[in-house]
C-alpha cells in the first residue's frame, strides 16, 4: 500500500521517511517485502561483502593478494577476539590460539606427513582444544586477571620452545607442504572468513548467543537461571580458539614454516585494534577493522622508522573520531537512509 | 499432603571472617507452605537465601531439598532441581530489552525443552510471562531496555525470571522494598496465584502488614539466629522479637 504511494508519480505531498521503517514495523526478523528497494535495502549489507570478497582475489596483483591473505587471517583473529569479548572474556593472547593451530598443523605435517587438507581442520579442533584446556583454570577469573594470563601464556610458550628445543626449537620446522595452488589458498581463507563472519554473527544473534552476552552482563544472574556459566564460557572459548587455530594452521602451510614467531605479540594486539577501530560486538566491525588496518600498515611500510608513529596516530584519530567504531557508524547511517512517501 | 518436608535446613552456620551471618539455623518447610522470613537489617536473611541457593557455601550444616542434600552444590545445579530466587538488589541484563532478559531463564535446561527454541517461541513465552507480572502489553513496556525501566518493573522482571523457571520453591528476597503501596497491592495477587498453583514460597519482607496477611508461618532472625517461629500474630507477641525487631525499628 505504502509502496504504491512510493511509486506514484504525484510528488506534491511527500515527506522523507526512513527506508527501514516499513520493514521494521512489520517485524524484527520476519520480513514482508513489498518492493525491489526494500529487498535491495536488506540484501545489500550481505551481498556487498560477499561479492566484494569473492572478487578481490581476481582483481588484485600478486603483492596485494598476499596482503589479502594477511587481512583475512587478522580478520579471523579479530572475530575470535570479538566472540570472547561478547562473552565477557577480554583476551590479550590471540597469539596463543594462532600459535597452537600453527604448531599443531606444522607438527602433524612435518613428523607424520599429513596433507594440508587434513592438518588444517585437525589443527583447528586440537589447537582449539589445547588452548581451551590451558585457559580452563583461569576461566573463573574475571576482568583483568583473565586478560593478564592470556597475555603471558604465549610469551611463556616461546621460552619453553626455546629452552626445550622441541619442534625444531629456535629454528622452527621448515619444508611444510604448501597448499596445492595460490587460488585455493586465496579462496580457502576468504571463504573461511565469510563463513565465520556470517555463521558466528548468526550464532551470537540466537538465543545461545544471548546467553553468552548475558554472562558478560551479569554472570550471577545467568547462574540463577540454572545455567552452568563455566560450561558456556568454555564453549565460547573453544569456538574462539578454534577460529584462531584455523588461521594459524592455514598460515603454517602458506609460509611452509612454523616457528616461535607464531606466538608474537602482533597476533594478540592487532586483532584487538581491528575490533576496536571497526566496532566490537558485531563481528562485522572486527572484520572491517582488519580490512582497514592491515592494508594501512602495508602502505606505511615504505615510510620506514616513523611507520609505527603514523600508524599509532591513525589509530588514535579513528578511535577519537568514531569511538563507537566504524561499523556502528556506518550501520547507523544506513538505517537513516530515507525515501519519499506521500502524506 | 506429602508427609516429608520439601526443604529441611539443619544446624546451618555461616561465618564471614569474624561475622557470624548465620548461627545454628534449623527449620522445615512443608510443600505448598508460604513462609515469611523477617528480621532487622543485617540479621542474615539474604545470607540464608544465598546458602539455600548455593551462592554461598555453608561453614557447617545441611540443607535437604526433596530428600537430597544440596548444601555445597553450585547454584546452577540447585536451581535446576526446582528452586528459584529473586535478588534483593535486582540483577537484570541491562544491555537487553526486558523480554530478551526472559530468554536466559527460558534457555535453562530445566525448561528449555518445554518451551521450544526456534522461530521465536521463546520470545512469545517471554512476553506472556511478563504480561502475567504486569508488563502491560499495550504499552510495549516489555520491549524497553532494562537499563531504562523503573525499579517497579525491574522487581517484576526479577519475579518473572523466577517464575519462568517453573520452580517448586520460590524464594523472594525483599521483592516489595522500594515499591509503592499501589505496586505492592498489584503484586500480592500474583503471589497468591502462585500459591494456588501449589508453589512453595519463602518471602523475605520488611512490609510486615502485607506479609502477615498471606504468610502461613513466620521465622524471625536476629544476628543470624532464629529467635522466634510461629503464626504471624504469635511471633510479634514474643519478648525477644519485640526487643530485637520492633525495638530496632521504633
Ligand atoms: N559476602 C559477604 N561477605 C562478608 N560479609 C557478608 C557477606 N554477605 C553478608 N555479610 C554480612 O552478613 C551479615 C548478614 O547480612 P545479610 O544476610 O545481607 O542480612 P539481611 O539480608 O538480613 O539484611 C551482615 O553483617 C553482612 O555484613
Ligand atoms: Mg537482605
Amino acid at each position: 500500500m505504502r509502496n504504491a504511494q512510493l511509486n506514484s508519480t504525484d510528488s506534491k505531498h511527500r515527506r522523507k521517511e526512513r527506508i527501514d521503517r516499513g520493514i521494521k514495523a512489520r517485524s524484527s526478523d520476519i520480513f514482508a517485502l513489498s518492493s525491489w528497494r526494500e529487498m535491495l535495502y536488506l540484501a545489500a549489507p550481505r551481498c556487498i561483502p560477499i561479492v566484494g570478497c569473492l572478487m578481490l582475489p581476481l582483481v588484485l596483483g600478486i603483492y596485494w593478494q598476499k596482503v589479502l591473505l594477511s587481512v583475512a587471517v587478522f580478520a579471523l583473529l579479530a572475530i575470535s577476539w570479538d566472540i570472547l569479548e561478547q562473552s565477557g572474556m577480554i583476551s590479550l593472547g590471540q597469539a596463543l590460539f594462532f600459535g597452537m593451530g600453527a604448531y599443531t598443523a606444522g607438527v602433524f605435517n612435518h613428523y607424520f606427513g599429513w596433507p594440508p587438507f587434513l592438518t588444517i581442520p585437525f589443527a583447528s579442533i586440537l589447537g582449539g582444544l589445547i588452548s581451551t584446556v590451558i585457559l580452563l583454570p583461569v576461566l573463573r577469573l574475571r576482568g583483568i586477571y583473565f586478560s593478564m594470563v592470556t597475555l603471558i601464556i604465549p610469551l611463556m610458550l616461546v621460552r619453553i620452545v626455546e629452552a626445550t628445543r622441541i619442534f625444531g626449537g629456535t629454528e622452527g620446522l621448515s619444508g611444510i607442504t604448501p597448499l596445492p595452488s595460490k587460488w585455493l589458498e586465496l579462496y580457502l581463507i576468504v571463504g573461511a572468513l565469510l563463513g565465520a563472519l556470517f555463521g558466528f554473527r548468526r550464532m551470537m544473534g540466537s538465543d545461545y548467543g544471548l546467553v553468552l552476552k548475558a554472562i558478560r552482563d551479569n554472570d550471577r544472574s545467568v547462574m540463577n537461571a540454572g545455567i552452568n556459566v563455566y560450561w558456556f564460557k568454555a564453549q565460547a572459548l573453544f569456538i574462539a580458539s578454534a577460529i584462531g587455530a584455523f588461521a594459524g594452521a592455514f598460515m603454517t602451510h602458506v609460509y611452509m614454516f612454523v616457528g616461535m614467531p607464531v606466538f608474537a605479540l602482533d597476533y594478540s594486539i592487532l586483532p584487538i585494534a581491528a575490533a576496536v577501530v571497526g566496532g566490537p560486538g558485531t563481528l562485522a566491525g572486527a572484520t572491517l577493522g582488519a580490512f582497514i588496518l592491515v592494508p594501512l600498515s602495508e602502505i606505511l611500510r615504505g615510510i620506514g622508522g616513523l611507520r609505527i608513529v603514523i600508524y599509532g596516530l591513525f589509530l588514535v584519530v579513528f578511535i577519537v573520531a568514531l569511538p563507537e567504531g566504524i561499523f556502528h557508524y556506518i550501520q547507523r547511517k544506513y538505517h537513516q537512509f530515507e525515501r519519499w512517501v506521500e502524506v | 499432603m506429602h508427609p516429608s518436608p520439601l526443604l529441611k535446613v539443619a544446624g546451618l552456620y555461616k561465618n564471614f571472617g569474624g561475622v557470624q551471618a548465620i548461627h545454628d539455623l534449623s527449620f522445615d518447610l512443608a510443600r505448598g507452605e508460604l513462609l515469611g522470613l523477617i528480621g532487622p537489617n543485617g540479621s542474615g536473611k539474604t545470607t540464608a537465601v544465598n546458602l539455600i541457593t548455593g551462592f554461598v557455601k555453608p561453614t557447617e550444616g545441611n540443607i535437604i531439598y526433596n530428600g537430597q542434600n544440596i548444601s555445597g552444590l553450585p547454584p546452577y545445579k540447585i536451581i535446576r532441581m526446582g528452586i528459584a530466587r529473586t535478588f534483593q538488589m535486582v540483577k537484570p541484563f541491562y544491555q537487553l530489552p526486558a523480554y530478551k532478559n526472559m530468554i536466559i531463564p527460558l534457555y535453562s535446561p530445566r525448561v528449555k525443552k518445554r518451551v521450544g527454541g526456534k522461530y521465536g517461541d521463546r520470545d512469545a513465552v517471554a512476553l506472556d510471562l511478563l504480561e502475567e507480572v504486569g508488563f502491560e502489553r499495550d504499552a510495549f513496556v516489555a520491549y524497553k531496555s532494562a537499563s531504562v525501566l523503573p525499579q517497579g518493573y525491574l522487581k517484576r522482571l526479577e519475579l518473572a525470571k523466577a517464575i519462568a523457571l517453573q520452580p517448586d520453591l520460590i524464594i523472594l528476597d525483599e521483592l516489595f522494598s522500594g515499591l509503592s503501596l499501589a505496586e505492592v497491592a498489584s503484586i500480592v495477587p500474583i503471589i497468591e496465584k502462585l500459591r494456588l498453583e501449589g508453589k512453595t514460597i519463602i518471602m523475605i519482607e520488611h512490609r510486615l502488614k502485607e506479609l502477615f496477611r498471606i504468610a502461613d508461618r513466620i521465622i524471625v532472625l536476629n544476628y543470624g539466629e532464629k529467635i522466634a517461629e510461629g503464626f504471624s500474630n504469635e511471633v510479634m507477641e514474643s519478648d525477644a522479637v519485640k526487643k530485637a525487631y520492633l525495638g530496632a525499628e521504633a
